[in-house]
Order: C-alpha cells, then structure tokens, then sequence
C-alpha cells in the first residue's frame, strides 16, 4: 500500500500538482510503537499497576504507616480492616501494608535483575549463534539444549540448593535458567533476519561482519527478544518466591512476597485472607508484566 | 561511453564480467536423515558482460538466473568456476573479494524486503559508504547526493522509514543504496518486477538516465521478455540451469534460433484481442533442477525433440555472428560435447 | 472461440451478476480507509470480465466483496450486490456458505490459500462435493477424477493421491481450479492466478480458464495488472484506479481505443515487442493514490495530464463513448498529449 497523494492538503485548488508526497513528520519505527502501546487501553492498565508497584517499592520507607521489622505478640493474625492494621498483620503481629510494600523492593529486584542479566548474555550468545551459524552454532545451540532437558522450575531449585540459600545465589540460579531460554529466541530470530535481502546487501557492500550486526541485524533482534525477555519476567517472580517459599531464596526476616507467603501458610485457616495477600500481590505484578509484554508484541507487530 | 573511468584496466575490448563454467549445487532436503539430491542450479554456466553494455537475462523459474546474480555477488560461493572481472580473477591477489564488491552491487526484486524497516532511507543508502571508512558526515552527503539522482528529494524522503515510502520510491532507494560504493557493474535481479506498470516504466527510465551518467555495466535479469529486450543489448536465455541461446538482443527476439526462447517469445501474452493464442506454445511446467532430463534439457517440453536430444547434450555453439545456440538444430552435424571455453564477444 | 461481445450494461433483466455502488470501507485504523468507493458493473452468464488495475486499486477487494471474504469486524461494505438472485450482503451463515462453492467459487494467486498441505488433493475435492451435494465418498472421488481430467491434469488418478507440496506450481494451479469447480459454481472469481506463474505456463492456465468458462457456461471475474492477460483472458475489461471504476468496454475498444487518461497513460507506457528501443518511455507521473486520504474529484486528477478545474468537484460522472464503452471523465474526446 503507498503512502501518499500530490494534493497539497488544505489546498484543492493548488496549481500544477507535484507528483510527490507531502512533507510529513517521520515518527521512526519505536516513535510508533509507543503511540500503538499508548493506545491499548489493557497495556496501559498493566503498566499503571506495574508503576504504583514499582513506586510503592521505592518509597515504601515514607509511605509505610509503620516497622517492618517491629512484630506486637498480642497483635497477631489481625483481620483486613483493622483500625490500626489496615490490611491486617502477620504470624509475628507485623503490620501486612508495611511488609507488602518492602516486599515489593526484593521481588521486583529478584523478578527483573535475573531477566535483565538473562537478556544481554542471550542476546549476545543468541545473535553470535545466529549470524555465525556453521559450528558456532551447533556448540551454542546444543549446550542450550541441556539445558532446555530440564524443567525451570527443577533446575533454578537444583541451582539455589547446591549454590545454597541467599539473594546472590539466587539471581544467579535464575538468571542460569533464563538464558537459554532467550538465547534459543535470540537464534531463531537472527537466523531469519540474516537471510533478508537488507542484511544480504549489507553484507555484500564489503562492511565488516560487526557493522553488519550492528546496524542491520541488532535492531531488528533485540525488539522481539525484549517483548520475550519481559513476559519471562513474571516467571522469574515466581520462580523467585518459589525459592524463596522453599527458604532457598531470602531469608526471614526480611520482607519478599514468596518468602511471606511461606511463613503465612500455618495461618491459612485462622485467617484466610491475610495469607492469601503476598500471592495476590505477585499474581497481580507477573499478570500485569504478561499483560504489558502482550501489548508490546503486539504494537510492534503492526507493520504501518 | 565508459572508457573514461580510472579503474577501467584493460581497455572497451576486455570483457568487464567473464564467468566461466559457473557450477552451483545446492544440498537437496532428504528424508529424515541425511541429505537429498542436490538441487542443481546452475550447472555450467559460461558468459561475459561487455564493458557499458546491458546483458539481459530471462528464463523461468529454476532455470537458475537468480542463483547466477547470487553468485556473482558471492552471496553464495559457487561449487566450480572462475569469475574474471576486467581481467583480474576474483580471489587472485589483483582483486580480493572486498575490492570486487565495491566494483559489482545489485538491486533485488523486493522493495521492501531489502530495506531495513528500522532504518530512515539515508541511513540505509550511507550504511556502504560508511562501512568504507567514509565519515558519518560525508557518508550522509553522498546519500543525498544520490537520493536527488534517483529522484527523491533527500530533505523530504532522507529522514523517512521504508514503509513511509511507496514501492516505487523504494526501488529508487535500493538503486541508490546500490550506486553508493560507485560500482561498474549492477545486477539488477528483477528489480521492475514487482512495481506496478505505470511506475516500471519510471524505474526504467531512471536506470536508463544512470547508466549512461556513471557509465555502468548492467546485468538485467527479468523473466519478461518485452522488458529485457527494451533495455538489453544482448540477451541470454536461461534454461535448467544452463545457456540455451545468447546473442543480440533483436536477433534473439526476432530469429530465435532455440526452440525455448520462441515458446517463450510465444507465450507472452499480446494485448491484441484479435490475436488471442488458441494453443499454448509449451506444454506442462519447466522440469525440477533436481534431476534434469539427460540430453539436452528442453527436449522434454521440445515439439522439435528427436533421438539425438534424448541422448547428447547440445553445446553452446556460434550460429551467427555474436549470437550462440545451445540446440542441435542449430548447428549444422551437430557433434560438439562441451560448450566453448572462450564466451561470444560482441 | 471470441464469444459474442456482451455489451449491456443497462439491461439488467439476465444479469448474473448485478453490482451497485459497491462501497468498501476498512476500519480499525485511526482513519476508515475506502478501498472501493462506489463500483457498478453487470455480467451475463458465460461472460468473463477483467478487472484490470494496480496494487491498491480496490480489484482485489472488489472480488472479496462478492465472495463476502472480507473479515466482517473490519471492513463495512455498502451498496448492493446480487449473484444469480442471492442478496449478498444479507445472506445468512448457512446459506453463505452455500452460496460460497455452489454459487460462487474462487481461485488465488497462492494455491496455498485454498488446498490444504495435509490432505490429499483427490479428498479435499471428494470431501467438498459431498459436504455441498450430500453423495457417497465413492461419488465424490467419481467427481474429483472427473474434475482432474477436465482441467487436463495428466495422469489425474494418480495425481489425485498426491499433496500439494508434490505438485508444480502449474500442477497445483489446476487442482486448485478443480477445486473450484467441484460444487458446480456458476460464477469463478479469479484473482491473479497466473501472477505467481512462468511465463509458458501462464498461458496454458489462461486458455484453460477459457476453454471452462466456454463449455460450462461459467460467469468469469479475472482481476489482473497485466493488459496483455486481461485481454487474453476477458471479453470485457473494467479498469480500476483507486477505487473507483474508470473505464469499461470490450476489451478490443478498451485496449484499442482507451478513453480515461489512465488506461491511455498505462498503455503508453507498456513496453511491447515494437516499443522502439533506446527512446524514453512514457510515464504516468507520481504514485497511486493514498486511500486514507484519497483526492476529493476524480481519482486521478493528481496524476493526470488534462486536469480542469471540474476534475477537483467530485467524481466524474459516467460517460458512454461507444456501444458498452464508458470512462469516468470530464474530457473524454479530448487528446492526450503524447
């Protein structure tokens, strides 16, 4: 489909027509991305509550009414609506707001920094894999298969348990678990970029195989990969408080919504609600980062 | 017209493009384990392109004129054969593959497929130039200069992405993208086939006006035979693979001497209604380069087919001045085994 | 075999295909985008026409239109279309898919888009005839081998058993016009199925279009780009441009003595095996024009050569300027200059 007519807009009347476009304003390819993006309202919805998420974590020491840390024996399992403890408190009497909001800090750091390190390592093995083919890719491909023999979930517990317990070791068990995952992506990608005729003519100009990747095929990888890497982010919450559920991730006390969840399990009977409250919140994070990486993939689809 | 360019070696009588026995078989798909038949190609393939001239090139689909055009810019590397470009072979010390590239480019079929969707126009015409060690700057300059020469504006299309742009402005993009290492030879690999008619006729003309202000070398390949031979000065007739007839582009349309390139010439479609065809000229679809009949490799589709077809190969022998038939008809006591190493010079 | 030129256009008492300001509207984007912009046309029984046009043209659409192809969320068709006493646009779902096959059957530039990788061609035929006539799988396979041979499709019971990946590309082209044909349709919708082709088999696909448009008395609609198939292929020839219907005649009157600027400018600048060589050649200046925002008058008035100021007012209206011969312009009769 063409772009364009000779009429000078606002000007029927014009005098000898130029067979050319009119001048209009280039939006560039992520220009209207963002405008599609903005303009689904789900997306938009996924990415404010991501943002309260988000805001609440970073400022939970102004917002939260009180210590995460200070538990009352006798203010223990206090049910939602509470005077004081509005969302109720905890097994130790700590206030649930103030925990949820600092928990918020370790999770979305445990969701995003595995996911984030996971995407440059894949990327860059994915693409080398990729443009390279021959038997760079067979080494890079078939080592990724491996990993691929065991379930996630299995592998970032069998990780964390023989690294044992702790942050670091869990973000590295994690990210361990996603680069596969990416690099695969990362492959198939460049593997259909790099046969497109651009990256063919490219290559025929005499540039240097990194310009060639550079200009012509990373641009064209990184977006798809990047719509991936966002909907692993959920899983990668998940997987984080499922470690740290099994007390191979953070450790008590510290505030992380798995680990929360964890320790609520004994009050599940007494008072259902309260600990229900940490897994709320991490269905409401992950569905809203699958729901903004659904929107992303598909405002990037649309090809005009 | 071309002998005032400074890399030009050996003088308007050299050959700029001589290929000789050009072989490309490509791994066929088999079963579950292992490989297939080879697919081939293009299976001895001997011709050269005159300096400043057009070489035309039809044939169907599978008769490996596409896979020639890869080959000579070494997107694939062919299995056998030399590719001498104005007297230096390619690999020889004289001329290594990058110096080749600068001086050979080409303009694909699709528009749009052979821009980057995330590059502005300008960007994707400086990327070669750049990649040269020329600056951003003058990289940038000599993009517009070459958006302007193809007839797009540079302040009003250099910023724009490909599908800001309609078809035919792209094609012009990619014919700059093309021009901007200064090459002598283009391939031009059914760069007017996907545009609608009224534009074609634009590029055309456009690549006509090009030719002769840089003094380039075409290779024009279309599988529409009014069109190569409005812009062709000799033609070759591809079939299976291999040469069926090269020559003069008026003799070969006017007295084709194989019986393939007179079917084709037949079954292009005339706009006379009056002389609606009651008959097709060929019958059933060109055979799978898989396994090419034995003989020559028209004859099963050739009404003219005798005994001698099912059995020997013809050779690409001389049947007038400049002009060479692959067919044993063509030639008189018809017992040449190989094609000639020296290719028709004009 | 030239038929018997059907030149009415005003009698529309045997008309098989009746269309009447066909309007085509694609939503969804910022703008409704107007594919087709009020399309009139008639056609007889065993009457093939060409819809002869550019990319963008509103042919395809045309086509789809009558078949109801259109993804119905986003597209919004106006106007009135009636295929042998069927009110298409208010068909129902049951009687729609009748109507699509037993009425009407289409065939594609892909064969892709209509035989199904997975199955056998001979059963995909059997399969439609008896979904469409309630017979035996015996009857269906009778009809399929039947179908195979009247499209000559060499050895056809063999073929029958084999996938469409096995086939050439002429091959599958035929199977899919058997297809086409199995639910007797009285109308076919052809939609550039020999763009894809070579050359040498083009032409065998476009005689045997005609020879089955001959014998079974088919109704033919051909959307092309190429003059040279359109008149192969039709009696008549309706040229598009931007949505609109420009000029339509038989095709003897339309390539030989085109009317509408466009047609004239398209056929200037064909290249034919007479064009003389190393001379420019002529061309329609700038690019088709953009549906989103189309020009306010004639559609072409931003490319043409011979624009007044009326041009700008609205669409031209209808102008006959020979028996069954009418242009879209308000200087018909006037040269073009050359």
């Amino acid at each position: 489909m063409t772009v364009q007519t000779s009429l000078a807009t606002g000007d029927p009347v014009a005098a000898v027509p130029a067979p050319e476009i009119p001048v209009q304003a280039s939006r560039g390819y992520w220009g209207s991305v963002l405008r599609r993006l903005v303009r689904d309202p789900v997306a938009m919805a996924a990415a404010f509550v991501i943002l309260c998420i988000v805001l609440a974590a970073i400022f939970a020491p102004l917002i939260a009414p009180m210590d995460p840390f200070k538990g009352s024996m006798v203010r223990r399992l206090r049910h939602v609506g509470d005077a004081t403890y509005w969302l109720g408190s905890d097994e130790l009497g700590r206030d649930m707001l103030t925990r949820l909001l600092y928990a918020g800090r370790l999770s979305l750091f445990m969701g995003v920094l595995p996911v984030v390190i996971a995407f440059f390592v894949g990327s860059g093995l994915g693409i080398l894999a990729g443009y390279a083919g021959g038997w760079v890719n067979t080494l890079i491909m078939r080592v990724v298969d491996v990993f691929f023999a065991f379930p996630s979930v299995l592998l970032a517990i069998a990780l964390s348990g023989a690294l044992g317990a702790g942050i670091l070791n869990s973000i590295v068990s994690l990210t361990v678990v996603f680069v596969p995952q990416i690099t695969r992506v990362a492959e198939s990608v460049t593997v259909q970029i790099r046969n497109r005729d651009y990256v063919e003519a490219a290559r025929v100009s005499g540039a240097n195989p990194f310009t060639v990747v550079r200009v012509q095929v990373l641009g064209n990888v990184l977006g798809p990969v990047f719509v991936y890497a966002t909907s692993l982010i959920s899983v990668s919450m998940i997987l984080a408080s499922g470690l740290s559920f099994l007390g191979l991730g953070v450790k008590p006390p510290e505030p992380e919504w798995g680990l929360m969840l964890n320790t609520l399990r004994t009050a599940i009977y007494v008072n259902p609600v309260v600990a229900a409250l940490p897994g709320v919140m991490i269905f409401l994070t992950s569905i809203s980062f699958n729901l903004l990486s659904d929107g992303l993939r598909s405002a990037m689809e649309v090809r005009q | 017209m071309t002998d005032l360019d400074p890399r030009d070696r050996g003088g308007p009588a050299q050959p700029l493009l001589t290929v000789d026995g050009l072989v490309k078989h490509f791994a066929g798909k088999g079963g579950l384990f292992g490989k297939g038949p080879a697919v081939r190609a293009v299976d001895g393939v001997d011709f050269s392109v005159m300096k400043g001239e057009t070489l035309g090139v039809v044939g169907e689909s599978g008769c490996g004129k596409s896979t020639t055009a890869r080959l000579l810019m070494q997107i694939n590397r062919q299995d056998r054969g030399d590719i001498v470009f104005d007297g230096e072979l390619l690999g020889s010390r004289a001329l290594d593959l990058k110096a080749y590239r600068r001086q050979v480019q080409m303009v694909f079929q699709d528009s749009y497929a052979s821009l980057n969707p995330r590059l502005t126009v300008e960007e994707s015409v400086a990327f070669g130039p750049k990649a040269h060690g020329l600056s951003s700057a003058a990289a940038l300059a000599r993009a517009h200069d070459l958006l302007r020469r193809v007839g797009l504006e540079p302040r009003r299309f250099g910023g724009r992405y490909p599908h800001e742009v309609s078809g035919g402005q792209r094609q012009r993009v990619n014919i700059a993208r093309a021009l901007a290492l200064e090459p002598r030879l283009l391939i031009l690999d059914e760069a007017v086939s996907a545009l609608d008619k009224s534009v074609e006729a634009q590029v055309l003309n456009l690549l006509t006006d090009l030719k002769n202000e840089f003094g380039l070398t075409y290779i024009f390949i279309s599988h529409d035979l009014n069109v190569v031979r409005f812009m062709s000065d000799r033609v070759m007739v591809m079939y299976l693979g291999r040469v069926a007839e090269i020559g003069p582009a008026d003799a070969i349309l006017s007295t084709p001497r194989h019986p393939y390139t007179a079917a084709l010439l037949a079954s292009q479609p005339s706009t006379d209604p009056d002389a609606r065809l009651e008959e097709a000229p060929l019958t059933g679809d060109p055979p799978n380069p898989i396994n090419p009949p034995p003989g020559c490799r028209f004859h099963t589709r050739c009404q003219f087919a005798a005994e001698v077809c099912r059995t020997r190969e013809p050779g690409l022998d001389p049947v007038a001045p400049a002009h060479a038939a692959a067919c044993h008809m063509a030639v008189a006591g018809s017992g040449h085994p190989k094609a000639p190493a020296v290719p028709m010079a004009a | 075999m030239n038929a018997p030129l059907r030149t009415s256009d005003t009698a529309t008492s045997d008309a098989l295909i009746e269309v009447r300001d066909l309007t085509v509207d694609f939503l969804g984007g910022r703008k409704a985008v107007r594919a087709v912009g009020g399309v009139d046309f008639t056609i007889r029984a065993g009457e093939a026409l060409a819809l002869l046009g550019e990319s963008g043209s509103g042919k395809s659409v045309t086509l789809r239109a009558l078949m109801r192809l259109l993804p119905e969320s986003r597209t919004r068709i106006g106007g009135h279309l009636r295929v042998d006493g069927h009110d298409v646009l208010t068909l129902r779902p049951k009687a729609l898919s009748a109507y699509r096959g037993g009425t009407v059957a289409m065939i594609f530039q892909d064969p892709g888009l209509a035989l199904d990788p997975v199955y056998r061609i001979g059963d995909q035929i059997a399969e439609a005839v008896m979904r469409h006539e309630g017979v035996s799988r015996a009857a269906g396979r009778a009809r399929a081998l039947e179908l195979f041979e009247r499209v000559h499709i060499p050895s056809p019971a063999r073929r029958l058993d084999a996938y469409p990946h096995e086939m050439s590309g002429g091959m599958r082209q035929r199977a899919m016009i058997a297809l086409a044909l199995a639910c007797r349709p009285k109308v076919l919708l052809a939609d550039e199925p020999t763009t894809a082709l070579d050359a040498t088999v083009q032409i065998q696909i476009l005689l045997l279009l005609r020879e089955l448009q001959r014998d079974l008395g088919l109704a033919v609609i051909f959307v092309t780009h190429d003059v040279g198939v359109a008149v192969q292929v039709a009696d008549r020839v309706a040229v598009m441009y931007g949505g609109h219907l420009v000029e339509v005649g038989a095709s003897g009157a339309v390539v030989g003595t085109p009317a509408h600027p466009y047609t004239r400018g398209l056929l200037a600048s064909r290249i034919t095996p007479d064009s003389p060589k190393g001379v420019r050649l002529a061309t329609i200046p700038g690019s088709p024009p953009d549906l989103a925002d189309p020009p306010p008058g004639c559609p072409f008035e931003p490319r043409c050569g011979l624009v007044v100021p009326s041009c700008r007012e609205g669409l031209p209206a209808r102008v006959a300027v020979g028996p069954g011969h009418a242009a879209r312009c308000v200087r018909l009769g006037e040269a073009a200059p050359s």
